[in-house]
């Protein structure tokens, strides 16, 4: 039952995945992107991270993605334009990915591999809100708070590039 | 494994019914308390005082012509109203009605799931179920539509800021993110008479928690004062102004199933589930001496009937009321259906609020919308939070 969810899932992620490439319209790429975050979440729902799951749709589908659709609708942009490729991609971007494909592979398969173990469905019960809670803040106090600050300048950043020039 | 599905399966086509028949009847329900509140009838063609109305709406509903406008991206024209009426329709299933039961010796839940994160996944699906109204609107190739999902997506945004805030706080009383786990928080009573729930429950009553929580609620579910997304003087229907048929049903049907959901909530995180008023031994009596009364009440108006119809209809209710008052009388249901009459009547008072407030209170312009959302409601939502987790930590409770 696991495995089968996994491999649907796992198949819609990269379907959505190339969608999102393939689309010529900008609301399609982001919904597909919608797509492969929901896909995640059940993949982390699989491995028993409940609270990982749940805030992956509400962070990342529910209010990053919402924003870049309303974006969109509010640009009100069309179709994407073709031929803006530059001739570098059009003739080297199919062989360069299948060699980055390749790498990936030969990397997990080869020095990786050895070192990690088969995923076991089930086997991990550290997902709960509460174990998350006593994690970040107890081992990893220093790295969260660190990285509050982070976004706290990143919000200082926007306010100041969008804030209307006052004589 | 196999009672299991077989009780779910019970339990999903039980827990559907009803959900559907609510969602018919509180728009009849809905017309009704507005219509004396404006002084008139309101339905009362079809069947005895318009009860047949909700039928015959769906019936018109069904049998109109579904129009689909030229030039619109009709992938996503038909994806909005489904993505709005399946994600409103799925958060019942982590609503419990009651507490754990035994029927005919097996023990299940009078909920369908019991998740550990039941708050976080409703949070999670209202927060996704912006994109049916975004949608459906953006491809309509409607000016009125977008500007009315523009609005309606803005406006939830905004609010769901001050909603999860009031939640949090309620959270940190209740030291849990499974709804079964904080109703049952919420059990006994302080002094001896008031209830713990969490409006009232010590360190720090959640009374301000619960006012941000219904206004957010308003907003997120497109209510008047909050209905900026379908004014209809500005913005002819807003979002749904293309859409006719069953899909004008589907966005109309996730607006009450959200209503239905928005007042679960509140219910089950402030105002203590299905926990009664009252102690147990005089409390498992209060539907028994209500119904009686309703019955008394109606017979007398039986007695003097002001109109015509009033001599055979009331004495029905009588009769209705009085079956009622027997079943709950009975010790053996008694278990089973008690936490469900207040658990239902603690939500319908909420709705009922819902639709005064409709009769009442007129339309927020836009500016005051958002003003109100980030200058008065979040800072309070905020500061209520934080005084809470302050009184949280000050004076830790059991279990904590």
């Amino acid at each position: 039952m696991d495995t089968v969810l996994f491999i649907v899932f796992a198949a819609v992620a990269v379907a959505c995945a190339v969608n999102l490439i393939l689309q010529k319209h900008p609301i399609s790429s982001a919904l597909s992107l919608v797509g492969v975050m929901g896909s995640l979440a059940v993949l982390y729902l699989l491995l028993g991270a409940e609270f990982m799951a749940v805030t992956q749709i509400v962070v990342y589908a529910g209010a990053v993605m919402v924003l870049f659709v309303f974006v969109i609708m509010l640009l009100n942009t069309g179709q994407e334009t073709g031929g803006g490729k530059s001739w570098f991609a059009q003739v080297a971007g199919l062989p360069l990915l299948l060699a980055f494909i390749a790498l990936m592979g030969l990397l997990i398969c080869g020095p990786l591999m050895p070192r990690l173990r088969a995923v076991q469905f089930g086997s991990w019960h550290g997902g709960t809100a509460r174990a998350i809670g006593r994690a970040i803040f107890t081992d990893y106090l220093l790295p969260f708070e660190v990285t509050s600050v982070l976004v706290l300048i990143a919000i200082l950043g926007a306010v100041v590039l969008a804030r209307k020039e006052i004589d | 494994m196999t009672p299991f599905i077989i009780a779910s399966l019970i339990k999903i086509a039980l827990v559907f019914a009803v959900f559907m028949t609510t969602l018919a009847y509180l728009q009849w329900i809905e017309r009704k308390v507005l219509a004396h509140i404006q002084s008139r009838v309101g339905p009362l063609r079809v069947g005895p005082h318009g009860l047949f109305q909700p039928l015959a709406d769906v019936f018109k509903l069904l049998t109109k012509e579904d129009l689909m406008p030229s030039q619109v991206n009709r992938f996503f024209f038909l994806l909005g109203p489904f993505l709005a009426v399946s994600l409103a329709l799925i958060p019942i299933a982590v609503v419990p009605f009651g507490p754990h039961i035994t029927i005919f010796g097996y023990q299940t839940d009078m909920q369908i799931a019991d998740l550990s994160i039941g708050v976080m996944f409703i949070l999670a699906a209202t927060s996704v179920g912006v994109y049916g109204i975004a949608l459906g609107a953006w491809a309509s190739n409607n000016k009125y539509s977008l500007l009315g999902s523009l609005r309606s997506a803005a406006q939830m945004v905004s609010y769901e800021l001050p909603l999860a805030l009031a939640i949090a706080a309620a959270l940190l009383l209740a030291n849990s993110l499974s709804f079964r786990e904080i109703v049952d928080n919420q059990g006994g009573y302080l002094f001896g008479f008031i209830p713990r729930w969490h409006v009232f429950q010590m360190p720090f009553p959640q009374i301000f928690g619960f006012v941000i929580f219904l206004i957010s609620g308003f907003a997120e579910t497109n209510r008047i004062p909050f209905d900026l997304p379908e004014a209809e003087n500005e913005l002819v229907g807003g979002y749904h102004t293309e859409y006719s048929s069953m899909k004008f049903a589907c966005f109309f049907m996730s607006e009450y199933a959200n209503m239905v959901t928005t007042t679960c909530v509140a219910t089950l995180l402030f105002l203590g589930g299905w926990q009664p008023l009252f102690p147990a031994p005089y409390s498992n009596w209060v539907p028994v001496a209500l119904f009686i009364l309703f019955a008394l009440l109606s017979l007398n108006f039986a007695q003097n009937p002001i109109r015509k119809g009033d001599k055979y209809s009331f004495p029905v209710i009588t009769v209705l009321m009085v079956v009622l008052a027997v079943l709950f009388a009975v010790p053996a249901l008694q278990p089973y259906i008690t936490p469900l009459f207040w658990f239902c009547s603690k939500v319908g008072a909420l709705l009922f609020t819902f639709i005064w407030v409709r009769g009442t209170l007129p339309r927020f312009r836009y500016d005051q919308l958002m003003r109100f959302a980030w200058s008065f409601l979040f800072p309070l939502a905020m500061l209520n939070m934080l005084v809470t987790a302050l009184f949280v930590a000050l004076f830790p409770g059991k279990g904590r």
